[in-house]
């Protein structure tokens, strides 16, 4: 069992292993193409092609053995879904269709929605980073961005990358790292996103009920 | 022509050279890259990771705004943005439920959505709306003698296709030829690099950016042209630790394929902004310029 999955982080609202699952699936089958999920024959080519699968707790073909197992939790502690990298090589080779991209992002938002995010990986906190500038400034702030993502626990990274970063900064490849807003649309931005939180709520609640 | 251009957040300044290089290789081909009025950040591969509806609501707000210009196609350089855009407007044109969602967001913000743009990556255009035998027009100092590894890398043609081979896309190849350049044969021309997570966890993904820097080494090239802005900072950037974890020298320099482009058709380094990147190209290309 990877170490990962015995540290996790009890801050949020916890589900059962069962609950958990049927969360999963309902969101899954809301998305285009979202039942084929079924269809998984085990064959591995998403395995097998993924330029990642060597560093992850679980390969994508263990996300569909496991959620048939009802060990779907345990996928979710793990670091898997943070070390796709949305590269698509196994949604365009897949025998079934199964678009197993798009459902490595519903196990990143499961895992950050219910607080079952592996505390090996950072790439869950620099998500959030990013979500919160890009909808203040409309844009991404690529200096603010590393900063936070560097001050909340990585300074190894900081002093390592300090030189190449000052040489891209003084070569005008970097922001500042402060900035105000950078589009005029901004509130219907917000409009936006107010509408399309409730209507995703409101899909998969439905979907639960099918 | 005029074309209405999607920059995106990283070229405006991580990628700078790309967007300079790219606007004056347009003009050369007599073709002007119009920015889209306040555009929005896609939200790349990163909002998806959070939130799905609003990620593509924000994606739909350009969408929108690019049919309120009146345009029917809007071209991007950056094969994120490329992805995440065509990907809403994927979605939204073949999945009416979805449609329905999309234009209920954008109705509150007093925007709306028909379905009617295309969006296009600028290779896809340079290749088959402007054509390479305009290009070969305006070549005055063919890149003689330079070896090019040219790196495609994931969402260019990954997951819709489009206009080349989702598993061996060669259309980078095909403009890097009409500058007289020589491609080497580069078998990894459509691996990952390891994207985002190289930047979160570089440690982890230091393999992956070093068998694509080995294997470029090897082919015998002298430099890697790339097409997307993730791609050209994890294999610029992270070279140091590339040549520690294979113990040896695997230094290459990364360019644009616009500026490499460019220096074909005679604009200067400066114009192009050649020598913006880390691992410096004058040893490859000063000679061109
Ligand atoms: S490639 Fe498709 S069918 Fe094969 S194991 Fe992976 S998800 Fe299942
Ligand atoms: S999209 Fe993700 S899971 Fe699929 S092959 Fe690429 S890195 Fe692996």
């Amino acid at each position: 069992m990877p170490r990962s999955e015995l540290r996790t982080k009890t801050r949020k609202q916890k589900l059962s292993p069962e609950e958990l699952s049927d969360t999963f699936l309902s969101h899954v089958y809301a998305l285009p193409d979202g039942r084929k999920l079924d269809l998984c024959i085990q064959c591995g080519t998403c395995s097998g092609s993924c330029p990642t699968a060597y560093a992850m707790d679980y390969s994508p073909r263990e996300i569909f053995a496991a959620l048939r197992a009802g060990m779907l939790d345990r996928v979710l502690f793990s670091n898997t879904a943070w070390m796709c990298t949305s590269c698509y090589i196994c949604t365009v080779r897949c025998p079934q269709q199964i678009k197993i991209t798009d459902i490595m992002y519903e196990l990143k938002r499961l895992g950050i929605k219910y607080g079952y995010t592996s505390p090996s990986t950072r790439s869950a906190a620099m998500a959030r980073i990013f979500i919160n500038i890009t909808n203040r400034l409309g844009r991404n702030n690529e200096s603010e961005l590393m900063m936070r993502f560097y001050m909340a626990g990585r300074w190894g990274d900081a002093i390592k990358n300090a030189w190449r970063g000052a040489k891209m900064f003084f070569k005008g490849r970097l922001p500042m790292p402060i900035s105000g807003r950078e589009v005029a649309g901004l509130s219907e931005m917000r409009k936006i996103r107010e509408v399309l939180e409730r209507l995703e709520e409101q899909k998969a609640a439905e979907e639960v009920k099918h | 022509m005029e074309m209405l251009y999607y920059p995106g957040c990283s070229v405006q300044y991580t990628a700078k050279m790309y967007d300079t290089s790219a606007k004056a290789v347009c003009k050369k081909l007599d073709m002007e890259l119009k920015e889209l009025p306040d555009w929005n950040c896609c939200g790349a591969t990163t909002y998806m990771s959070v939130h799905e509806l609003v990620s593509h609501g924000n994606s739909a707000r350009n969408l929108a705004l690019a049919r309120r210009e009146g345009a029917d196609e809007m071209v991007t350089v950056c094969p994120a943005c490329y992805i995440t855009l065509y990907k809403t407007n994927e979605y939204f044109q073949t999945n009416p439920e979805f449609a329905d969602m999309i234009r209920q967001g954008l109705k509150a913000a007093g925007l709306d959505y028909d379905g009617g743009l295309r969006i296009r990556h600028l290779v896809d255009v340079i290749v088959n709306t402007v054509g390479l035998d305009e290009v070969e027009k305006r070549i005055k100092k063919p890149l003689e003698g330079l070896k090019v590894a040219c790196y495609h890398g994931c969402m260019l043609t990954r997951p819709f296709g489009g206009f080349d081979s989702e598993e061996r896309p060669v259309i980078l190849d095909r403009i890097i030829r009409s500058l007289g350049a020589e491609v080497v044969e580069y078998p990894l021309t459509a691996k990952c690099c390891g994207g985002m997570v190289t930047n979160t966890e570089s440690s982890k993904t230091i393999p992956v950016v070093a068998g694509l820097l080995r294997a470029a080494k090897e082919a015998g090239a002298d430099c890697i042209a790339v097409a997307c802005p993730l791609c050209h900072m994890n294999l610029d950037f992270y070279q140091p630790e590339v040549n520690r974890y294979l113990g040896g020298d695997y230094s290459i320099p990364i360019v644009y394929f616009t500026q490499l482009m460019g220096l074909a058709m005679g604009l200067s380094q400066r114009e192009l902004e050649i020598g913006l990147e880390l691992v410096p190209s004058d040893k490859v290309l000063g000679k061109y310029a």
